[in-house]
């Protein structure tokens, strides 16, 4: 399938800054079953901008603005050739080894409910990619799915308490719960190309999980859509957490107030905003 | 060197004057408190307040006006934060974090006068605020004297920059202070609480002897303002004051080969204060002349933050 | 009681006090000096530092709280070829902890190899994965290590501990020589003692080695949480007496990937930054976002090759506790010969028959949290309390795998000035050992901590305990 991906993001700060440096994880790259034909991000002022991999594989870009700035605009519009391989990722450029995913973080930490949910999943049962499929439906079972994101940052934990999140929020359950029954799993950040969704989520940058399984290596997990990754998918970065595969992470240097952010998408083409072709 | 540094020697120069003035402002109060008839020495309370400039935020601690409490709020109060005490705690702070762009003698005066005050809660009646006062103004003089035997650096520079700009502040305010200071009902200007009030002035600035000595006539208002506004001989003029910003600045471009809107603007100053008579600043009003002032030496405040990237 | 039983540098044994033979006039010059006249030294070298402001602030107390650490009058004393023993290991030590880093933020050979558990590596909180394929430049992760020794007898040398983030305390080590100098000048007459005062030079040396590119002079600068920080006299003590900047994050900014520092006269590239910041504080962007110490960027600076970072972030994984247990095989695997000093016998409690044995002899072990330092979450099983046995027993039996446990160790003990005259107390020593491309430097010295407290064991500062010169003698006499 051949993805065209146009997403803008705009930045406006109440009052100009003197510097913005920030670090994006907006490129994807290819791997087996993704193939990346063209890729561009656009910044609408001067801005010097850098890329390197991160220790994740992840390309990742520096981007950095000399003030006074009172608004960034970002856009990037790709060309993406995909193939369904029923989630399994392969020959992606990570070089760390999966037990490095094993490790709790801020917000992917187990406590007992979260312990309970993952224990008759556990990676040493005889069919662990069976576990890992159940898993993935029971936290789509247990977790209502919100089309917008979460304004704030909260816990595997709080969300699982809560019921109900966004696809950020369910693949960070997803990744507490797993590692907690064994299974090495990662933060994943990408698009969807959903052509049955509602006009605003149809577009939205959409998150998930990978977790890795003995015999098969990495596959990808979707709990907001039950589902593994398919040729509607591209996948863009990775991390413990969405902290690490966050598509921007910013600083900036000046008068101290808030950040208006706007997420804008807009389409390659004049019918929609983010489209497929076959 | 470091703009950070640069702006803690910076703010190091004001903060060191700013507590010395409050101290000789104390001082300056409690003679016009004690010559003036009760009740009518509140009316020096207030005025300290104003050249101060904490009248505004003194209203907001809800204390009464009394002289005890007014003098307490200027000495040692933390929540003032041009109090002598705030001053020092500050000066200190940025002494602290640029330790060794200062010499030892200079870092040892500012942490003896902070050391001094620390303990201290409470003023108690004019004998022991005089002695507090006097004992702050032997540590800023300490602090004068480390910085007179400092190397001539860009240090230096910045020290006595802040301190020259800090000095115009206060003394254009300290004037001010008679457009604000009421003359109690039935008092006439050129009475004896006027005379007071000018004695006064000169008395918080040192200038007594030094007006003796340039003035052959008794007490005359305007040729206060003109010994205090224009006179380059005396060292806490705004005339004076304006040389000296130029002076460092100076100093610093010739150091780093730079020059720029600071420059600038302090030159002017200069050469408008030069080129300015006492009877022009009366023609044009005392008080809107001292105005114009403050706002021209905020002016180079900024210019000097922004020119040396610490604003 | 360990003290009846301790090895005594100066005296020999505690009990006896006649003095090693190599040592004897030091001995007699204990006896024949009035305890009197060494506490007014003392007080002199004390009220020197006072004044000076070698403080240090105590997490929890005050700013006004600022102390200064004990100094004891009484220096320790290593013989010539004491020093170059300690020496050699010291250099195969930090060598190994270096190809270490480099193999585990690399190809990772050491845990193919399987000489140390996988989980133990990848699950640890200091081996940072978004670092992983950095190459610092010439390939140095630890330039800086202070490598905590202890001492059971005569040839008898331990490491407790490898300090390879931020170690402090070198500037102590220089003040006590200077203080020394000036108060004790007749014990420099009497024995030759190799100088210390070319640390800072070499230091700058070691900084200026490892700049990114062959620049005419690198430049270098400290960069300090600033001076609300406990080791913040060191900071200024070492930028000055290195003559580089003492910058704080707001000083520095990076662009296009290169750091840049603000000066009155625009900006300036820096090449080297000497950070005195922990990993977690040092880019927003890469670890606590929400810090306010360190520089946006950093790490991209850093991971592009543009600036050296002494030291390199993630080197955390070289001193855990945890990993310390492995570290004879470590240097065996890396240098290809045995450990030449060997680690105190460590039970790691993550494995169920050491938490056994541990459990079982909490009253003879020490027990220290693996992410612990100064002191802090320590027990001290001979000296502790029933209660603080079974406060630990209950933390170890809930969280095995951040404990580890040694066997107390009968540290040696040197006279040192106390209320009752002069007495031995146990002490530790920590060498600096600098690592630049041109080779590893020692600096004939170290850091002396003893613990003031009759019978104590622990020496940290935040727990009481103070600090001695430490002579190295230039020949052997």
């Amino acid at each position: 399938m051949r993805i065209l991906i146009s997403h803008r993001t705009e930045y406006r700060f109440t009052e100009p800054q003197a510097r913005v440096v920030q670090l994006l994880r907006m490129t994807p790259d290819s791997h087996l079953g993704q193939n990346i034909v063209d890729w561009r991000i656009e910044v609408d002022c001067d801005a010097r901008l850098k890329s390197r991999r991160d220790g994740f594989g992840n390309i990742v870009s520096m981007l950095y603005l000399e003030g006074p700035i009172e608004r960034i605009g970002l856009s990037v519009t790709g060309e993406v050739l995909t193939e369904d391989r029923a989630g399994v990722v392969n020959g992606a450029a990570n070089l760390l080894p999966a037990g490095v995913f094993l490790r709790p973080t801020e917000l992917t930490t187990a406590n007992a409910a979260i312990a309970t949910i993952g224990a008759p999943h556990g990676i040493n049962g005889s069919d662990p990619l069976g576990c890992a499929h159940s898993l993935c439906d029971e936290i789509h079972e247990r977790i209502a799915c919100t089309a917008d994101r979460s304004t704030d940052m909260r816990s595997a934990a709080e969300i699982l308490e809560a019921g109900a999140g966004c696809s950020m929020d369910m693949a960070h359950v997803l990744i507490a719960t797993a590692r907690a029954a064994g299974f090495p799993a990662r933060f994943v950040t990408g698009y969807l190309s959903d052509d049955d969704a509602a006009p605003q989520q149809r577009h939205a940058p959409h998150f998930w999980a990978e977790l890795h399984i003995p015999d098969y290596g990495w596959i990808g997990f979707d709990p907001a859509r039950e589902c593994c990754p398919d040729e509607h998918y591209v996948r863009v970065a990775i991390g413990l957490d969405y902290r690490d595969a966050a598509p921007i992470s910013g600083a900036r240097i000046g008068g101290g107030h808030e950040v208006l952010r706007v997420g804008v998408e807009v389409s390659a083409d004049a019918d929609g905003q983010l489209q497929t072709q076959n | 060197m470091l703009s950070r540094t640069a702006g803690s020697l910076y703010w190091i120069g004001r903060y060191v004057e700013r507590a010395e003035f409050t101290a000789r402002l104390i001082e300056a109060t409690i003679r016009l408190d004690a010559l003036s008839p009760r009740p009518a020495g509140q009316g020096a309370w207030d005025s300290a307040l104003l050249v101060a400039a904490a009248d505004y935020d003194f209203g907001l601690t809800n204390e009464t006006r009394s002289p005890l409490n007014i003098s307490r709020y200027l000495t040692l109060s933390a929540s003032n934060p041009s109090s002598i005490r705030s001053c020092l705690d500050a000066a200190r702070s940025n002494a602290k974090s640029v330790r060794t762009a200062l010499s030892r003698d200079a870092w040892e005066a500012i942490n003896r006068a902070w050391l001094n005050l620390r303990g201290r809660a409470t003023t108690g009646g004019n004998q022991s605020t005089l002695s507090i006062v006097e004992a702050i103004r032997a540590e800023t003089r300490g602090f004068e004297g480390a910085l007179h035997r400092m190397l001539r650096n860009e240090a230096y520079a910045f020290i006595g920059l802040g301190a020259a700009i800090e000095r115009a502040d206060n003394t254009a305010r300290l004037i001010d202070v008679k457009y604000h200071l009421l003359l109690p009902d039935g008092e006439r200007v050129g009475g004896p609480i006027d005379r007071d009030q000018w004695t006064t002035i000169l008395h918080a600035v040192s200038a007594n002897t030094a007006y003796r000595w340039l003035y052959s006539e008794g007490l005359k208002p305007w040729l206060v303002a003109e010994l205090l506004c224009l006179r380059k001989e005396m060292p806490r003029s705004l005339a004076a004051s304006a040389e000296e910003v130029v002076m460092h600045l100076n100093a610093i471009g010739k150091r780093t080969g730079l020059q720029s809107e600071a420059d600038r603007i302090a030159r002017m100053r200069q050469s408008t204060i030069e080129r300015t008579s006492i009877d022009t600043i009366f023609s044009q009003g005392l008080h809107e002349w001292l105005s114009a002032t403050i706002a021209d030496n905020g002016r180079i405040h900024q210019a000097i933050g922004a020119q040396f990237r610490f604003g | 009681m360990a003290i009846e039983r301790a090895f005594d540098e100066i005296w020999g044994s505690s009990a006896t006090r006649e003095g090693r033979p190599e040592f004897a006039a030091l001995a007699d010059w204990i006896s024949s000096t009035p305890p009197a006249e060494l506490d007014r030294r003392q007080k002199a070298a004390e009220a020197a530092f006072r004044q000076l402001g070698i403080t240090f602030a105590v997490y929890g107390e005050e700013e006004s709280a600022e102390r200064i650490i004990p100094f004891d009058i009484v220096p320790r004393i290593f013989t010539k070829s004491e020093w170059s023993n300690l020496s050699e290991g010291l250099v195969q030590r930090v060598e190994a902890i270096n190809a270490f880093l480099a193999d585990i933020y690399g190809a990772r050979k050491i845990l193919k190899d399987k000489i140390i558990p996988e989980e133990l590596i990848l699950g640890n909180p200091q081996f940072r994965p978004m670092l992983d394929g950095a190459k610092p430049p010439h390939g140095i992760f630890a330039h800086i290590c202070g490598i905590d020794l202890v001492r059971t007898g005569p040839g008898e040398f331990w490491v407790l501990e490898d300090n390879a983030r931020t170690p402090s305390g070198v500037s102590y080590m220089l003040e006590n020589r200077e203080a020394m100098l000036r108060l004790c000048p007749e014990l420099f007459e009497m024995f030759p003692v190799q100088p210390i005062d070319s640390y800072p030079d070499s230091l700058l040396e070691t900084l200026q080695s490892v700049a990114p590119r062959p620049a005419g002079k690198p430049v270098c600068v400290l960069l300090t949480p600033g001076h609300f920080n406990s080791a913040f006299y060191e900071h200024s003590f070492l930028a000055d007496s290195m003559g580089i900047e003492l910058v704080e994050a707001a000083d520095l900014e990076v662009d296009d990937d290169m750091v840049w520092m603000r000066t009155i006269e625009g900006r300036v590239k820096v090449d080297v930054i000497y950070r005195r910041i922990d990993d977690d504080y040092i880019d927003p962007l890469v670890f606590k976002p929400d810090s306010l110490l360190g520089v946006p960027g950093l790490i991209a600076a850093y991971m592009a090759g543009n600036v050296a970072l002494v030291n390199a972030p993630g080197t955390g994984i070289a001193d855990d506790k945890a990993i310390y247990s492995y570290m004879p095989e470590i240097v065996k695997y890396y240098s290809g010969g045995e450990a030449k000093l060997p680690n105190v016998e460590t039970y790691r409690c993550r494995e169920a028959g050491a938490l056994q044995y541990t459990l079982d002899n909490l009253d003879k072990l020490v027990v220290k949290l693996v992410d612990g330092s100064g002191g802090y979450g320590m027990l001290v099983g001979p000296t502790a309390t029933k209660a603080q046995i079974e406060e630990f027993r209950a933390a170890l039996i809930k969280e095995p795998q951040r404990y580890i446990a040694q066997p107390t160790l009968a540290l040696s003990t040197v006279p040192t000035l106390t209320d009752s005259g002069v007495a031995p107390r146990h002490v530790d020593f920590r060498p600096f050992v600098l690592s630049g491309s041109k080779g590893v430097t020692i600096t004939p010295g170290g850091l002396t901590r003893v613990a003031l407290r009759e019978g104590s064991l622990v020496v940290n500062s935040s727990q009481g305990g103070g600090t001695k010169d430490s002579l190295i003698l230039a020949g052997d006499a």
